[in-house]
């Protein structure tokens, strides 16, 4: 089924967090480099992408907990996975592999679902992260004029990270935690230049980060000029994700559903963290935050980021089902 | 996605915020000045690889109220597509100019392509065109498109540029199609400058030129759905160059009839246009004859009637000329353009003619104030207009209080202005700002009580519930009187005040009103940034209608300050005391040899001649005293606000010649050096002459964590320890211009700007005396730099070795050190100045500080720290630990109320 016709019906769930899922499991340096990377020169233990490699056994299990609490849609487990964010492990030159292995591990568990319940079918997502280097953001406050990356640089390793998810099977990208949206536009850049090279065109969904009570992302932009700095691309949906809990996500997810064209989504984190950096929201709690804004009809898309659980989404597939998507985007164009 | 051809999709652009293009919006103004082959001054900064001077340029032009900022480096001279890079990349590090889109303006398409490159937002490209072919055409706009940003499309084609209407309409159509049909390029994302030539050529083929393109921009808005249309203005009068008068009127006029026929956004040059309704009407008449081919003669008429308004002549003939108008129309004149000659011949003659001295000032008076009031707020007018056209208002309003007087007695029931108290703070006695504030607001039908310096909080609330007032202002300059300020806000909520709470002055910020004042003080309370910004502040405030919503966004914004105030503090690392004191700036002291000074003891400098002082004046400060920002003398020929800052300059050139010739300012100045050593981490040793030890100044120690090789200094570092064993010496200084003002400002009693002047020239003249006194410390008295020669512009960069500190700044916060400064050098006896409860000096035009001489001696700023060294700091003051919190809350890396001990 196509997932743009399944939006006009129904809320769309995303899955939960990977990284809070992998940290039960107390893995230990040998887990991550396994039997591939046992020489590797530096330390592996951190670098959750490479257990679709290493430890492929753990992210399908974790991708089936999410499919069975109700998920419609998957994340890979790639948020890390560009040459870029790699250099930190030297392990940039597996990039392409990483990308192509953890969307065949997703698609696989979502086909399994697909085909023992045909009525709710599944999608998995690419997920593209931001890298670790921001384009419009010099890192030297001495220096404003500097860069770590240029644009070129990023363009290049997100067309080879969108490659290898597409080709290992994903339906959608998903650009997300967008905290400079240069980077953002890097790698919408990169999308269109794969699918202008002949590459299977996919929907792409994007996602940014306010990172605090300011309303502006971590480059400066406030929600509606990051949505104006995206919207050259016809996206399937825009939306926000990370940093914030769904309570305080809402003034924010209320501008993109007044003034977006495209469909809209969430995934916040479970609350604000904690004084020890943890997140501590129930599912419980949680769903009650969100419910607000269900009922003002915000969204198309509802799921979790960082301290989610298979617990919290299910609650809030549960929830989803009771509310109406935001309204078709032909009948929120602005006059 | 076109079948939605008859809906006018808007042009969004963003650069940190939103900027919208709709068919109702007002005309988008671009700016332009960032433009190497636009501005020669442009050029010569990026040549010079001034890029901090350079992005002050696009500053001024987003203050100036650019919406768009057209960035273009096309010079054969320069690396257009690294400096292309390199400014965008600085513009993005200053959010003020990040708000707003960039249009990246080039011919050359790789400098395009690396702006494109450069910038988060949706942007602009200026230009592609068909010049090259559609192929070309094609590929550009494609790209674009996939960088996501609009483009400016000239009419031009593989024939040259377009020169009448047909052609013009050709182009731009076929480009349209080519780019919505082929390329997909949105069509809102179009902006067509369909050319804009000069007009009045004495060429048979330009006549038509302004109204070919305001046809052709009727035409394109009409059949191109969606398209915007664009231009750069100031071409059209290119023929009349040197001619402004004319060539702001027909900028004003072109204008007006683009803008009518759809023209949305383009290039203007602020400082070059007329308002459309106050070109006089015979010169009107004869420009739009020009702009819209009326007469076969057009271009001869204007000619010949340019001769008669060149600039001077027409001066003079509009001088007399205002004199014939009605009196109402004379009120206004002189109010606009602060000519006091004529006001009272004028407002009698009013008066006669309404009967009543209240219609007088809500009529005429008003009028005019309020056409002042709206060409500051919309930045027409600069402050010092304004404080001219304050003192015409005020003459004729106390021509008229006798009238107003006796008609009260007759009629004691009149509905009052708003009352706005305004007041220094206690132990404070700063007050230009303030004084500013209150001119401004008067201007603005805001009844002002001002209640001066220096004033208690007892005594601000109890004039402000004797005088009915609306709302409360407070200003300050030094740090103590941020707390004075949180003090007066608690004492208001504790006596149940409701009014608006308005916080000015140049210490007080926006983030400390809304972490330490906004939460003691359950009404409005507001940062107003400057006095430009008092009206709307005020009006806001004080509106029934807008009150409770601007009541809430302002709970709310400074709530979310709070909030980030709260999450960013734990960002920046601070290190222990003890840390800090291990990383102190080391010194070879066994290799160093103190300069031994020519003389030791106290030297006093009795009403030294002023004169002697005018060479060390540092006359940029000056100018921002009064709102005009921009660098001394550059600042006299600053493409806005040149004019003016002439003006100024000229004013106070007058005044300084007048206040030396009737010596109505004295200064007088102390000067001591004594030998000192460092006896603890930050505490220095002060000796007598004799080399006993007489008293010890204390001095703080950056604590924030540092990069590698970086010390945590204090000046301390820069004295010589005991340990060395070795005699260093310290010195410190007193001086002050002030000496006399309180008459001169009673003299100027009914003229702000004359006050406002007199202020910031003797403020000028005690910076400029501690400049002449340090050097000659340092040539003389110390000597350490006999040899040393520099002009007054390297003396205001502090080229030369040694620093001279003052209490309560950066390196050293603590304002209460001024006190045994003070009493070293007998400051009070030997100047006349001396110290409020704040640690403020009065009179205020006073410069005190220490002297360090080591050639590795130089300011830094202390910043935040902790509380380990506030507990030794209070021991050793002798201090409890609130007095020392109280003494350094500016730089508290902790909130003492909320702080929780943990062991």
């Amino acid at each position: 089924m196509d997932i743009k016709l399944a939006l006009k019906k129904r809320i769309l769930i995303l899955d939960g967090a990977m990284g809070t899922m992998i940290q039960r499991y107390n893995l230990d340096e040998e887990d991550f480099r396994g039997e591939r990377f046992k020489n590797h020169k530096s330390s592996l233990k951190g670098n959750n992408d490479l257990l679709s490699i290493t430890r492929p056994d753990i992210i399908e299990t974790i991708h089936k907990e999410y499919l069975a609490a109700g998920a419609d849609i998957l994340e890979t487990n790639t948020f890390s996975s560009t040459s870029i964010a790699q250099d930190d492990y030297n392990l940039s030159e597996i990039a392409y592999e990483l990308n192509y292995e953890s969307a065949k591990i997703a698609k696989t568990a979502a086909d399994e679902f697909t085909r023992a319940n045909p009525e709710k079918p599944r999608w998995v997502a690419g997920s593209v992260g931001p890298t670790n280097k921001t384009a419009s953001l010099s890192p030297d406050v001495n220096d404003p004029g500097f860069r770590a990356v240029s644009f070129n640089d990023l363009v290049k390793a997100y067309k080879e990270q969108i490659k290898g998810l597409v080709e290992g099977g994903s339906d959608v990208l998903l650009i997300e935690t967008v905290f400079d949206t240069l980077n953002a536009k890097a790698a919408l850049f990169a999308a269109q230049d794969y699918f202008d090279d002949g590459g299977r065109t996919v929907p792409v969904m994007v996602s940014g980060t306010i990172t605090d009570a300011s309303g502006r992302t971590l480059s400066g932009q406030t929600t509606e000029a990051f949505l104006v700095s995206v919207s050259h691309v016809d996206l399937l949906s825009i939306g926000l994700n990370c940093a914030l809990g769904a309570k305080q996500l809402r003034p924010y997810l209320q501008i993109l559903a007044k003034e977006s064209t495209f469909a809209v989504s969430a995934h916040p984190n479970a609350g604000l963290p904690n004084e020890f950096g943890a997140y501590d929201q129930t599912p419980e709690s949680m769903k009650n935050e969100v419910e607000v804004f269900l009922k003002e009809g915000l969204l198309n898309i509802l799921g979790g980021c960082c301290g989610t659980t298979p617990e919290h989404i299910k609650q809030l597939a549960l929830l989803a089902e009771k509310y109406q998507p935001r309204k078709g985007s032909e009948e929120k164009i602005p006059v | 996605m076109s079948e939605n051809n008859f809906t006018y999709k808007p042009l969004r652009l963003s650069g940190l915020e939103p900027l919208y293009v709709t068919p109702n919006a007002n005309f988008v103004n671009i700016g332009e000045r960032t433009n190497v082959t636009g501005s020669r001054k442009f050029l010569r900064l990026i040549r010079e690889d001034k890029y901090e001077e350079a992005l002050d340029v696009a500053l001024d032009q987003v203050r100036g109220g650019a919406q768009v900022i057209d960035v273009n480096m096309d010079e054969a001279m320069i690396d257009g597509k690294a400096a292309m890079v390199k400014f965008l990349h600085l513009m993005a590090s200053e959010p003020e100019i990040a708000r707003i889109p960039v249009m990246i303006d080039s011919s050359k398409w790789e400098i395009i392509e690396a702006g494109l490159q450069c910038i988060q937002g949706k942007g602009i490209v200026n230009s592609i065109s068909l010049k090259e072919g559609e192929e070309q055409f094609l590929e550009q706009a494609r790209l674009i498109k996939k960088y996501g940003a609009a483009v400016v499309v000239m009419a031009f084609d593989e024939d040259g540029q377009a020169d009448n209407y047909h052609r013009r309409i050709e182009i731009c159509e076929r480009s349209y199609k080519l780019l919505t049909e082929v390329a997909d390029f949105p069509a809102e994302d179009i902006i067509f400058d369909p050319n804009i030539f000069p007009v009045a050529t004495g060429m048979e083929e330009h006549r038509r030129n302004a109204l070919d393109y305001f046809e052709a921009t009727a035409w394109i808005k009409q059949h191109l759905h969606g398209a915007k249309v664009s231009g750069g203005v100031s071409n059209v009068s290119f023929s009349f160059r040197g001619n402004n008068k004319v060539r702001e009127a027909m900028h004003a006029a072109f204008l007006y009839h683009a803008i009518k026929h759809g023209m949305d956004m383009g290039i203007v040059n602020p400082t070059m246009l007329e308002v459309y309704d106050e070109i006089p009407d015979d010169l009107l008449e004869r420009v739009e004859d020009v702009l819209l081919d009326r007469r076969e003669d057009a271009t001869e008429r204007l000619l010949d009637f340019a001769e008669t308004v060149k600039n001077d002549k027409r001066e003079d003939k509009k001088a007399e000329e205002w004199r014939s108008g009605t009196v109402e129309e004379r009120l206004s004149h002189a109010l606009v353009k602060g000519i006091i000659d004529h006001i009272e011949e004028d407002t009698e003659e009013a008066y006669q003619k309404l009967g009543r001295p209240l219609l007088v000032i809500e009529g005429p008076l008003m009028d005019g104030m309020n056409i002042v009031g709206d060409l500051f707020g919309s930045g027409k007018m600069f402050l010092p207009q304004v404080v001219k056209s304050a003192r015409v208002m005020k003459r004729a309003v106390a021509y008229l209080t006798p009238y107003l007087e006796a008609e009260k007695k007759a009629n004691p029931d009149q509905k009052p202005k708003a009352k706005i108290l305004l007041a220094t703070v206690k132990g404070d006695v700063h007050d230009i700002g303030k004084n500013i504030v209150s001119v401004v607001l008067a201007c603005n039908n805001f009844d002002v009580v001002d209640l001066g310096v220096m004033v208690p909080a007892e005594k601000i609330l109890q004039a402000a519930i004797d005088e009915k007032v609306d709302a409360i202002g407070l200003s300050g300059l030094i740090t103590p009187s941020l707390d004075e300020m949180v003090h007066v806000a608690k004492e208001m909520e504790r006596s149940g005040f409701d009014m608006p709470l308005l916080i000015g002055g140049a210490t007080t910020s926006r983030i400390h009103t809304a972490v330490k004042i906004d939460p003691h003080y359950s009404g409005i309370v507001t940062h107003v940034l400057d006095a430009s910004r008092c009206v709307s502040v005020c009006s806001n405030a004080l509106s029934d209608e807008r009150k409770d919503e601007f009541k809430q966004n302002l709970k709310e914004e400074y709530a979310k300050a709070r909030a980030d105030h709260a999450s960013k503090k734990q960002i920046k690392k601070y290190i222990s005391y003890e840390e800090a004191i291990l990383n102190a700036e080391r010194q070879d002291w066994e290799a160093y040899e103190t300069p031994q000074p020519n003389k030791i003891g106290t030297f006093v400098f009795n009403d030294l001649n002023l004169e002697e002082l005018i060479p060390y004046i540092d006359w940029t400060p000056f100018f921002s005293a009064w709102m005009l920002k921009g660098k001394f003398p550059q600042i006299l020929n600053h493409e806005v606000v040149g004019v003016e800052a002439s003006k100024l300059y000229s004013d106070a050139q007058d005044m300084l010649a007048e206040v030396i010739e009737n010596r109505g300012l004295k200064a007088h100045g102390v000067v001591g050096i004594y030998p000192a050593i460092r006896t603890a981490a930050d505490t220095v040793s002060v000796m007598d002459e004799s080399g006993k030890p007489h008293f010890d100044f204390e001095f703080l120690r950056q604590q924030g964590q540092k990069g590698k090789g970086l010390p945590n200094l204090s000046l301390a570092d820069f004295i010589s320890p005991s340990e060395a064993g070795k005699t260093d010496y310290i010195g410190g200084f007193a001086v002050t211009a002030g000496d006399g003002i309180e008459d001169l400002i009673k003299e100027y009693e009914l003229d702000d700007y004359k006050q406002i002047m007199i202020k910031a020239l003797a403020d000028r003249l005690a910076e400029a005396f501690a400049e002449y006194l340090h050097e000659k410390v340092r040539k003389e008295i110390w000597g350490y730099a006999v040899g040393e020669s520099f002009e007054n512009e390297e003396l205001i960069k502090e080229k030369y070795i040694g620093i001279r500190p003052a209490p309560g700044y950066p390196a050293c916060p603590d304002h209460t050190e001024k006190i045994k400064l003070f009493d070293w050098l007998k400051v009070p006896e030997n100047t006349g100045i001396t110290l409020t409860e704040s640690m403020a000096m009065y009179p205020t035009a006073a410069v005190s500080g220490y002297y360090f001489s080591h050639p590795e001696s130089r300011y830094f700023g202390l910043g935040k720290i902790e509380r380990d060294q506030v507990e030794e700091y209070a021991k050793r003051k002798g201090w409890n630990i609130e007095t020392a919190e109280k003494w350094l809350a500016p730089n508290l890396n902790y909130d003492p109320e909320k702080l929780v001990i943990q062991n």
